[in-house]
């Protein structure tokens, strides 16, 4: 006999009759009870009832097969809604107006899977052997003798290296392997440029003008009434086709800004009174938390909400965060007017805008 | 009226005289109160004169007599006709009780009455006036769907199905709001909402997001091609209704898969 024939019979889990082998030790009160006596179904011992069982089941692979066939039927028969959504348009209570072809691809997809699964359960449940088996597992430790041989080879080859004994091999060794993950390194900064100031800067600078997202036309202070919300950019876009202009959405992403009135009295932030023109303030468009572009605005509170997180900024306190998780207020861009009567900033931002990062101060 | 003493002191006594003396008052009070349904008139003084009576009585309480605002309303100076067929014709004034935000209800003045309010108001300092039917005439579905994402789609949702802002306050569902009165707010800026003036927004981009609006939240126009829509608001509806519906369904199921099966021997 080999010592493989000697393992696979020792692991092979120990032979327990169909109805649990442990009998309950009378005087202990937590003694495992073993499995309850098996009842036999009534399609166990009922012929006809087997019988029906398995036409139920087979009428649910039958109706699987039948909603497949509908599946594809419908593919190849219903047009798909066009965009104006006057043909190919059904009304389903509960679901509205919806594609005809959608509703009835979905359908026929769901019942075909659900009649396949639901007739395996029932085959499961009413026809499959329900008899329960205990399998014992074995214990997951060697036995005491292959254990004492593995210690004892290790030690004996341990020995035998020398890795002890011989410490300049050991200590030049771990040096090797220390040193092997720099070459990785290397590798990982060269994959792109650093960031270097990109983050700090936008593309405002100074006396660029603001020029109105929707009209794609300069500012002027009196355009900008109060209470009224603006978005503007730097000029030199082209929003209308972005993709005439490959630095478009590189740009938008950083410079976008949201221009707001308020009454000058109103404005509680001396330094940011001062930034504006008149009460019309310019601020980043980027939530400082993540980036998410902000423009929930509510004029009476002068509050800007962010849709992602929920932080709120105060623009009549400098941008202040009010509420939420975001770090820094939202930076504001130092805007005047230039000899062309038009909104136009007096530099860039003087701190970045959008998410801190690890440099940010 | 013997007999009647006689019943005083029965225990309905009270309430019979309480619900007499309430008729009486409200008889009393209809029968002489001067009638507060104005007629329409074609002359402006004349309209402004009976706008003055329908804002001293509904709305001086908390505008003020001359519409200067108190601590419980705004001045009404230089806020225009638009805001008051705004905010009137959809039923958000007479507000009901002060809070965070004034819902729109059951319009209750006729629109001739808020005519004549708007008369009255705009004669209190100069103000958008009522938009003309072509100045809210629909435009360019698709040019203002572009306008509508870059100005209005941050509340008011990608789908005009509004949604929510800071302490109690909200964006309203635009679905079902006449053209005129989304020209008037975009206009006037009600409430928080901030206005978009025809100097950052000219005329044709607000009719441009009228059409698109109007396109957007018809159901028979814009049909939901994917199926039921759970109100188009985002992650929200649609995590609730997988985590309670889609997982209550899987937990039935797996349930019904693991129940034990029918005996033939009931134990």
């Amino acid at each position: 006999m080999t010592s493989q024939d000697n393992m696979s019979e020792e692991h092979l889990p120990e032979a327990v009759g169909p109805h649990g082998g442990a009998v309950a030790v009378h005087d202990d009160p937590f003694a495992d009870p073993g499995l309850p006596p098996h009842e036999p179904r009534r399609t166990d011992i009922d012929e006809r009832a087997a019988a029906r069982a398995e036409r139920q089941v087979a009428r649910w692979f039958i109706l699987s097969m039948i909603a497949t066939v509908g599946f594809i039927a419908s593919y190849v028969a219903i047009k798909p809604s066009n965009g104006d959504g006057t043909t190919g348009v059904i009304y389903i209570f509960t679901l509205g107006h919806i594609s005809a072809l959608n509703f009835a691809l979905g359908t026929t997809l769901g019942i075909s899977l659900f009649g396949i699964g639901a007739g395996a359960v029932h085959w499961a449940r009413t026809l499959m052997s329900d008899e329960e088996h205990i399998a014992e597992r074995h214990p997951i430790e060697s036995t005491p003798e292959v254990r004492a041989q593995v210690f004892a080879d290790f030690r004996q080859g341990a020995a035998e290296s020398g890795f002890g004994r011989r410490k300049l091999i050991r200590n030049t060794m771990i040096g090797a392997m220390a040193m092997l993950p720099l070459s990785a390194i290397v590798l990982f900064r060269d994959l792109g440029p650093l960031p270097e100031k990109k983050l700090d800067t936008t593309d405002w600078s100074a006396g660029k003008q603001l020029i109105n997202m929707n009209t794609n036309e300069p500012l002027q202070p009196s355009d900008i009434t109060v209470g009224s919300l603006t978005f503007a950019m730097p000029p030199g876009l082209n929003p209308d086709d972005p993709n005439a202009d490959p630095t478009f959405q590189e740009v938008i992403a950083t410079s976008a800004l949201l221009l707001v009135r308020m009454e000058p009295s109103d404005i509680k932030d001396a330094k940011s009174a001062s930034w504006g023109y008149d009460g019309i303030l310019a601020f980043s468009k980027i939530c400082t938390h993540v980036g998410c572009p902000i423009s929930l605005y509510e004029q009476q509170t002068h509050h800007v909400l962010c849709p992602c997180h929920q932080s709120t900024f105060d623009l009549s306190d400098g941008g202040r965060v009010i509420f939420g998780p975001a770090g820094h207020p939202l930076p504001q861009l130092q805007i005047t007017v230039n000899a062309d009567g038009n909104l136009a900033a007096v530099r860039d931002f003087t701190q970045p805008v959008g998410p801190g990062f690890w440099e940010r101060s | 009226m013997k007999k009647l003493s006689a019943r005083r002191r029965h225990p309905l006594a009270a309430l019979v005289v309480l619900l007499f003396a309430l008729a009486t008052t409200g008889g009393l009070y209809a029968a002489f109160a001067p009638t507060s349904s104005a007629q329409a008139d074609t002359s402006q003084s004349l309209s402004v004169e009976q706008g003055k009576k329908l804002f001293q009585v509904g709305c001086s309480s908390c505008h003020g007599l001359s519409g200067e605002g108190t601590k419980d309303g705004p001045t009404l100076v230089g806020v225009g006709g638009a805001a008051v067929d705004f905010q009137v014709g959809t039923g958000r004034m007479p507000a009901q009780q002060p809070g965070p935000q004034i819902p729109s209800k059951k319009v209750i003045y006729s629109q001739a009455q808020i005519d004549q309010l708007a008369a009255y108001i705009s004669t209190l300092g100069a103000g958008p006036s009522i938009p003309t039917a072509n100045q809210y005439a629909a435009g360019n579905v698709a040019a203002g769907g572009e306008l509508f994402r870059t100005n209005c789609a941050q509340c008011h949702n990608f789908a005009g199905s509004g949604g929510a802002l800071s302490e109690g306050k909200y964006a309203p569902t635009l679905e079902g709001v006449s053209s005129k009165h989304i020209y008037e707010a975009m206009l006037t800026g009600p409430q928080n909402m901030p206005a978009f003036p025809d100097t950052t927004m000219p005329q044709q981009q607000k009719q441009d997001i009228i059409a698109f609006i109007q396109h957007t939240t018809n159901p028979s126009k814009n049909p939901n091609y994917g199926g039921l829509t759970l109100g188009s608001l985002g992650p929200v509806t649609e995590g609730l209704f997988g985590w309670i519906f889609a997982l209550g369904a899987l937990i039935g199921i797996a349930i019904w898969i693991a129940a034990r099966t029918p005996k033939a021997k009931k134990s």
